[in-house]
């Protein structure tokens, strides 16, 4: 796709851009040659996002698809916690209300809503949106697809004696040696499922560690019938889902360039806007907050970032140092040329197994020499542990306003700053230790340095670990299932 | 000057691995990037805070560098007793680094 020559429609967007003749988006599933785009918005870029950014791409525009990307490497682990505590718990809990508020817009747009809202309890999920779509005036009744399969759980050990390792991906060790330790299990799902999905005319997909650009390139590809070994449009298709998986991050949140000149109050979120040959153009609902530029597609680009020559997902192998921007002005850029090839045979899993406990405190210090304050309080809060006998893993002393982020970088902190944080953190394996260490932050309010305040937060809460571990398995012994149910009243 | 008057970045993490993407603000200042900002001057300008190799990867479609700090995020994800855990604020940290560019570059306009 590289040596291709642009697409006449390119030149004709990038000339009307340069002339400054108005672009405007146009509606989806027209274009001006004929043939057709398919919109897919983006609405959440992780568990926590702004609530209002999916309806404000549902109400204030042409979309054809919602991108909801609810799971981080560490929300599996939160969510896992969740279930072990409740079993009806462990998927994206704001999920539900949301879809309550769109459902009847989704349905009469036709927007179909594809997410990994399931978290490691999809059918969980499902049953929730049972409830809140029991609703009579919807124009339709909802279909709701769960994707399951991800969850290696239940076979861990039969895969381990079948020879399947499980090692770590940066340290090398295989997973025996916390095999015990182990809490959740789940292999990244690709397309497949999703586009099973669609196919059988799924209104809402709720996948589990299904891999976040597949919820956007999934759809692509349903709509575009690529076949599945086309790698240099699935290629771009992995662009678009990367440049959507975050959310604003894509359309001027988070951006270096400008940030004082970005509306953030209402920004619109990116929307990936494709045509049949991958190429695509990332834009957003005008009216809205934000920006989209080439640099804030540029930043997007390259985060989270490994060897850009081979960005690994389920289905293709993607080229990002292939990747042609060009911005078209107008809150829209071009992306084309990405080049991929043949997918691996293995799938990436997220595996998460309890590591010990931790807890992080914190005191505020006020001038005059509140550095000096803040370290004299770390030494003594260190000295009263050694007295207690108590044993970490670790102790880390960081001083917020005072290098916390750039450590040594950000140069000797001044001994005029009006106020700066002590934060002090554990890890230990033992669960008595942590908590002890917990009981020794407010103490230091009345025994320790003066002008100190910030403890109305209460004693630091004791959080178990539960660590990442990163692996890869046998594409062929994990089964995606997909459930398609019409959500009867 | 410092690395921030010509380029921009994003940061990120992946495990116990930071990422930085460094990018030009003009095409003409990339092969300074190149030149100047490489894998041991990344490694020494993070000393005390990356205990691993740095690793740079280079994407002249974007003008762009890559790095991976690797055992820079105190264990990483939930493990990490770090306030940036995620490695957010490693763009601008490298940002910070001193750099030499000829004038000639500095006041092309392209």
């Amino acid at each position: 796709m590289n040596a291709q020559p642009v697409a006449p429609e390119a030149l004709l967007e990038e000339a009307s851009a340069a002339v400054g003749l108005e672009e405007r988006p146009l509606p989806a599933r027209t274009r001006r040659d004929g043939g057709r785009r398919v919109r897919v918005a983006s609405g959440q870029g992780f568990w926590g996002d702004w609530q209002e950014a999916p309806k404000l791409q549902v109400r204030r525009g042409s979309i054809d698809y919602l991108m909801l990307d609810y799971l981080a490497e560490i929300t599996m682990s939160i969510m896992q916690k969740q279930r072990d505590r409740n079993p009806d718990a462990g998927y994206a809990r704001d999920f539900v209300p949301l879809m309550d508020d769109l459902i009847h817009d989704l349905l009469e747009k036709e927007i179909r809503v594809v997410s990994n809202a399931g978290g490691v309890n999809p059918e969980g999920c499902r049953a929730e949106l049972g409830f809140a779509f029991a609703d009579e005036s919807l124009p339709r009744r909802p279909r709701v697809a769960v994707i399951t399969g991800d969850d290696l759980m239940d076979s861990l050990d039969d895969l381990l004696a079948a020879g399947h390792e499980l090692r770590h991906m940066e340290t090398g060790e295989p997973l025996s040696t916390v095999r015990d330790r182990v809490a959740a299990a789940n292999a990244y799902l690709g397309a497949e499922p999703i586009i099973e999905a669609l196919r059988q005319e799924a209104d809402i997909v709720v996948a589990g560690r299904s891999t976040d650009t597949a919820l956007t390139y999934a759809p692509l590809m349903h709509e575009f019938s690529w076949p599945d070994d086309d790698w240099d449009r699935l290629a771009h298709g992995v662009v678009a889902g990367h440049i959507n998986e975050c959310g604003c991050q894509a359309s001027g949140g988070n951006s270096l360039v400008d940030w004082r000149e970005i509306d953030l109050t209402l920004p619109g979120y990116p929307i990936v806007e494709a045509e049949e040959n991958g190429t695509f153009v990332v834009t957003k609902h005008p009216g809205l907050g934000g920006r989209v530029t080439w640099e804030t597609v540029a930043e997007q680009v390259l985060y989270e970032l490994g060897d850009p020559t081979e960005y690994i997902t389920p289905d293709v192998i993607a080229d990002f140092s292939t990747i042609r921007l060009r911005d078209l002005g107008r809150d829209r850029v071009r992306v084309d040329g990405v080049a991929g090839r043949s997918r691996t045979d293995k799938l990436k899993v997220s595996i998460a197994y309890h590591d010990g406990f931790k807890a992080v405190g914190a005191l505020t210090y006020a001038w005059p020499d509140a550095v000096d304050k803040a370290r004299r309080a770390d030494e003594i809060l260190r000295g009263r542990l050694r007295h207690l006998g108590l044993e970490f893993d670790e102790i880390r002393t960081e001083i917020v306003g005072a290098g916390a982020c750039h450590g040594p970088l950000a140069g000797a902190p001044s001994d005029d700053l009006p106020e700066v944080t002590l934060r002090v953190g554990v890890r230990s394996p033992d669960r008595h230790a942590v908590s002890r260490f917990s009981r020794e932050i407010a103490p230091l309010i009345l025994a320790g340095p003066p002008t100190v305040t910030g403890f109305a937060g209460g004693r630091p809460r004791v959080q178990e670990v539960v660590a990442y571990w990163p692996a890869l398995i046998d594409r062929g012994v994990v089964e995606a299932n997909v459930q398609v149910e019409t959500m009867e009243l | 000057m410092q690395l921030r008057e010509i380029a921009f970045a994003r940061s990120g993490d992946k495990g116990d691995t930071a990422n930085v993407g460094l990018i030009a603000f003009r095409p003409s200042i990339y092969p300074v990037l190149v030149k100047e900002v490489t894998s041991e001057r990344v490694k020494y300008h993070f000393k005390g805070i990356c205990e691993g190799e740095v690793e740079r990867f280079e994407l002249p479609n974007l003008r762009a560098l890559n790095f991976l700090l690797h055992r820079s995020l105190g264990g990483g994800g939930t493990v990490s007793l770090m306030l940036d855990a995620q490695g957010k604020t490693f763009a601008t940290a490298l940002l910070r680094m001193e750099i030499d560019v000829p004038d000639h570059l500095l006041n092309r306009a392209d």
